[in-house]
């Protein structure tokens, strides 16, 4: 039989606020067990809860970036269940009225064409503890530093078919909210989560298969690997006459290997209700409206602005748009060396190579924007030719100092002295008569590429300094006289 | 001295009558030596009282300008959190929890510069309304020691009757500090849900909880909200408003002023002997030119049962924190997880805790939210207008506060529902968020009957000029009761 595969995704954002949702302590990876967690993250007999404005004010700007109804009345329920990193016995979120109604994000599939996929809403919640289960004998640690950080839960609509389209969909939305600066984006640190919903059906089938929820999935890669497994095994199941058990099950990134956690028919009653603690979140339009202004320009405009005032092609305006840091380091570079083109290629070539290379972001490059435009500069005006100019960019990241820094000390500056080439390649033919008698006697269109044993003397008389284009037109004269 | 009220005993400071320490040596003393028979306190704080007092009276032998309560001890209930001091809301759960802050109004005495003897007893969690329920044990009410103080706030109104403090603070989430007011022969008053800050005050029923004065006088209560209220950032339900004078309206007069006699707390169901001392108020309050006339709640007969869905509903959840995990009472030697909750939840709470938990849990549970708890708050939404509606008409509404006298300890434990009826008349108050003050109006068999006015939203002031002027009429405030003669 012939499945299709329906997807739909639930993708938690930590938002990059200074303080938590509802303390003032501070919302930072990586402290001290219990170092950032005060009377109200520990859930202290009679603290109360306060919203952190700011929160608000970064979910607001993810539901204007994907063009969805921000509500002006949302409101904070309880969702109560027992759990030691849950310090007051319920996580205060957000269910029938969220802060961020239906909107949409346009993927861009293979073979080129592009799919909405809908997004039902986005709620504000906080983030859970952890449990610490090594370094404690028969026991468990808790750590509450994380219990508070404000997230924001992306809900889509079943609407990918597939690992391909869930990955673009995820990709697509970390390089929205990155770019839209309300999280680091820091995958590895658990910056953003994703569950998979994964359902399949007979092809041709118009209702829903029942689905399982893989939760937690912090990289594409794993997220990729999680969708076909278990596309793989419900196959298995259905095709051996079984029944697909709605559940939530757990990917091991380690081991590759899935596995259920619990059955959602034994899941807890949650018993949401609005929580009496906070007042309902009014935002008035002015508020929607002065947040809209500070609204960076988001991917897809970027591109487009590539495009026609750069002509950069379709490929590199979207590599180059598709995360903040990098489109700005491209645009310095671009403005600094007045060459769009050049900037481009350097960015996307060397640049991006050794930052591959040794696996570093864009902004840990030890080159900056600014002194790559320099060094580009020096190419156009014909100070070093594209050849040096590799050389000068490796002694760059090795730091020895900027592109004119390097030129002078090293002199690598490009001679394009007349007299002093014209000398060099009366030596030059003076020194390897036969080669001349062989050039002189050949046929027109055989010359030139005879042409190059010439300029390979003289570059290497000249150190490799020698104006390249200056030496043909030179070298040409010369030698047909 | 302790027999004076607070607006006395300011004077007796500021003439160098007694010192801050002389006063508070005093009340130790009584309490150290008497309280044994009341049981009103849960935790006697002698030496933070006496250093706080030290402090007082340097301040007050100086010429910087003094806070009202400056030197002034009091009695605080024990659902608020004290820095450094056990804050045990009246349970098991909590009797080794020494709270690292202090709530709001602690704060705000401190800053006053008045004086902590203690903490009082109180039903656990502030469930119930005999002082009955508390881990520490029943409290005896002063009048008769062979009877409940009343509850929530049982110890902070029989320390206050057996003068032990001049006053006390109590909460409210359905009668808690009018009731016991009311059972003492005292002043209480319930403020405006939103006028004083929650945070620090053991959450009982978040959106019901308010916490307020126990005091002699209404002028006396009119003083402590002077520093009680006030809006705060740490709580979310909390009013920003301008800070306000509580004493500024106590000496308007009452000409003109309408009071509504609500036509559903007079049926002939109420108690012949609390009707006619309620009927004696009137007659005061018409001589000194109020008007009265009758109103309607019609949706009162439903506030019990509203209210007994959202209390519990609210406390279901806002005890989920106490699971032995950071803090309070864990049970010994858990096997895993699930045995750590069950033993540690099922022995650290008391049986009318669980009852209202599991009671909470239902009305929230899938499938019966929306004839639980939907359907209380929207009759909290017709009580509310109730209230509205009368408020166009009448200034204040009247109302006896309690059905009875204080009852014999022991009388109702057994049987919850008579026992949810003590607040039959305290409860619409809190689900409409209004101010509401207990000050008592006679005796019946020699033990005080409490008189309840119930304001519109952040008329506490007019709430309190009303009860003051009463008791510039009537003297029923100034008995004493029979145990306070000792010592």
């Amino acid at each position: 039989m012939q499945w299709e595969t329906v997807i739909g995704l639930e993708v938690h954002v930590q938002l990059a606020t200074q303080s938590k949702i509802f303390s003032g302590s501070a919302n930072k990876f990586g402290a001290e067990p219990n170092t950032q967690a005060n009377v109200v993250d520990l859930a202290l007999p009679g603290t109360l809860p306060v919203v952190n404005t700011e929160a608000l004010t970064l979910a607001i700007k993810f539901g204007l970036a994907i063009g969805a109804e921000i509500c002006t009345h949302s409101v904070f329920d309880r969702k109560n269940y027992f759990y030691p990193d849950s310090p007051k016995g319920y996580q205060t979120t957000q269910m029938d009225y969220p802060i961020v109604g239906p909107g949409e994000l346009e993927i861009e599939l293979a073979n080129g064409t592009k799919k909405s996929i809908r997004i039902h809403h986005a709620h504000l919640e906080e983030d859970a503890g952890k449990s610490l289960h090594e370094a404690f004998h028969g026991s468990t640690g808790i750590d509450l530093n994380r219990a508070g950080t404000p997230l924001i839960e992306i809900v889509s609509e079943p609407d990918m078919s597939g690992p391909a389209e869930a990955v673009a969909f995820a990709k697509k939305l970390h390089s929205l909210v990155t770019n839209i600066g309300i999280t680091d984006g820091e995958m590895s640190q658990g910056s953003m989560r994703f569950d998979v919903n994964i359902s399949i059906r007979p092809v041709g089938e118009t209702t829903l298969g029942t689905r399982t929820e893989t939760k937690n999935l912090n990289s594409f890669k794993f997220m990729e690997d999680a969708i076909n497994q278990e596309v793989e095994r419900q196959i298995e199941v259905l095709e051996s006459g079984g029944t697909i058990a709605q559940e939530t099950r757990l990917y091991n990134g380690d081991t590759g290997l899935s596995r259920p956690m619990r059955s959602k028919e034994e899941a807890n009653d949650y018993r949401y209700f609005p929580c009496p603690d906070l007042l309902p979140i009014i935002i008035d339009k002015s508020t929607i409206e002065a947040i809209r202004a500070t609204l960076p320009e988001l991917p897809e405009a970027k591109k487009a602005r590539f495009i026609a005032d750069y002509q950069l092609s379709e490929y590199d305006a979207d590599a180059l748009s598709s995360e903040t840091k990098l489109a700005s380091y491209f645009e310095t570079c671009a403005k600094t060396s007045d060459d769009a083109k050049l900037s481009a290629n350097w960015v996307m070539g060397d640049v991006s190579g050794l930052l591959n290379k040794n696996d570093m972001h864009i902004s840990a490059c030890p080159i900056s924007a600014e002194n790559l435009g320099a060094l580009i500069t020096r190419i156009k005006d014909g100070s070093i030719s594209g050849k040096i100019a590799k050389q000068v960019f490796e002694s760059m990241w090795a730091g020895e100092g900027d592109a004119d820094t390097i030129i002078d000390a090293k002199g690598l500056k490009q001679n394009s002295d007349e007299a002093a080439l014209e000398s060099m390649i009366d030596e030059v033919i003076a020194n390897n008569p036969k080669q001349v008698e062989n050039y002189r006697a050949a046929e027109a269109d055989k010359r030139k590429k005879m042409t190059g044993f010439f300029v390979g003397q003289i570059m290497k008389a000249s150190k490799g300094q020698a104006n390249p284009g200056l030496v043909n037109k030179l070298l040409a004269k010369k030698l047909n006289g | 001295m302790h027999k004076q009220t607070i607006k006395q005993l300011m004077q007796g400071l500021r003439d160098k009558s007694f010192s801050s320490t002389e006063l508070t040596q005093h009340y130790l003393n009584r309490i150290n030596s008497l309280d044994s028979e009341i049981n009103s306190f849960i935790t006697i704080t002698d030496e933070l009282a006496l250093k706080q007092a030290a402090t007082a009276d340097v301040l007050l032998a100086g010429d910087t300008k003094l806070h009202d309560l400056c030197g002034i001890p009091m009695a605080h209930k024990d659902i608020f959190c004290t820095e450094g001091v056990r804050s045990s809301c009246g349970s098991k759960m909590l009797d080794n929890f020494i709270a690292p802050y202090n709530a709001t109004i602690i704060e705000n005495f401190n800053a006053a510069g008045s004086i902590m003897l203690g903490k009082t007893n109180m039903d656990e969690f502030a469930m119930g309304s005999s002082n009955e329920t508390s881990f520490y044990g029943a409290v005896k009410n002063p009048w008769d020691l062979t009877r409940v103080p009343g509850g929530s706030s049982g110890g902070s109104a029989a320390c206050v009757a057996a003068l032990f403090a001049p006053a006390a603070t109590g909460s409210d989430t359905g009668g808690s500090i009018r009731q016991p007011a009311a059972l003492c022969g005292l002043t209480g008053l319930k403020p405006t849900y939103g006028a004083v800050s929650r945070f620090g005050m053991i959450a009982f029923a978040s959106s019901l909880d308010q916490a307020g004065p126990l005091a002699k006088t209404a002028e006396d209560a009119a003083i402590l909200m002077n520093t009680l209220a006030g809006f705060d950032a740490k709580d979310s339900t909390s009013m920003p408003r301008d800070k306000e004078d509580y004493t500024a309206k106590l000496n308007d007069k009452l000409d003109g002023i309408k009071i509504g006699l609500p036509k559903e707390f007079f049926s002939d169901d109420l108690d012949p002997e609390v009707a006619t001392l309620v009927n004696n108020a009137i007659k005061e309050l018409e001589k000194a030119g109020a008007t009265f006339k009758e109103v309607s709640l019609p949706n009162s007969e439903y506030s019990v049962p509203a209210y007994y869905v959202v209390a519990p509903a609210e406390a279901s959840t806002n005890l989920s924190r106490f699971d032995g995990v950071r803090y309070g009472y864990r049970c010994d030697k858990p096997v895993d997880l699930m045995d750590m909750y069950c033993r540690t939840r099922g022995e650290g709470f008391g049986d009318e805790v669980k009852r209202r938990i599991l009671i909470g849990t239902y009305a929230l549970s899938a499938g019966f939210y929306d004839a639980y708890y939907n359907q209380a708050q929207k009759i909290r939404r017709l009580i509310k207008n109730d209230f509205a509606a009368a408020f166009n008409d009448v200034d204040l509404i009247l109302s006896p506060t309690s059905p009875s006298a204080a009852f014999k300890l022991g009388e109702k434990t057994n049987d919850p529902v008579q026992m949810y009826l003590e607040d039959i008349y305290t409860i619409a108050v809190n689900l409409a968020g209004l101010p509401a003050i207990s000050v008592p109006c006679g005796l019946k068999n020699n033990l005080p009957v409490g008189l309840q006015l119930i304001g519109n939203a952040f008329d506490d002031a007019r709430v309190l000029n009303v009860a003051h002027q009463f008791q510039q009429l009537t003297d029923w405030h100034t008995l004493c009761a029979p145990f306070a003669k000792k010592g």
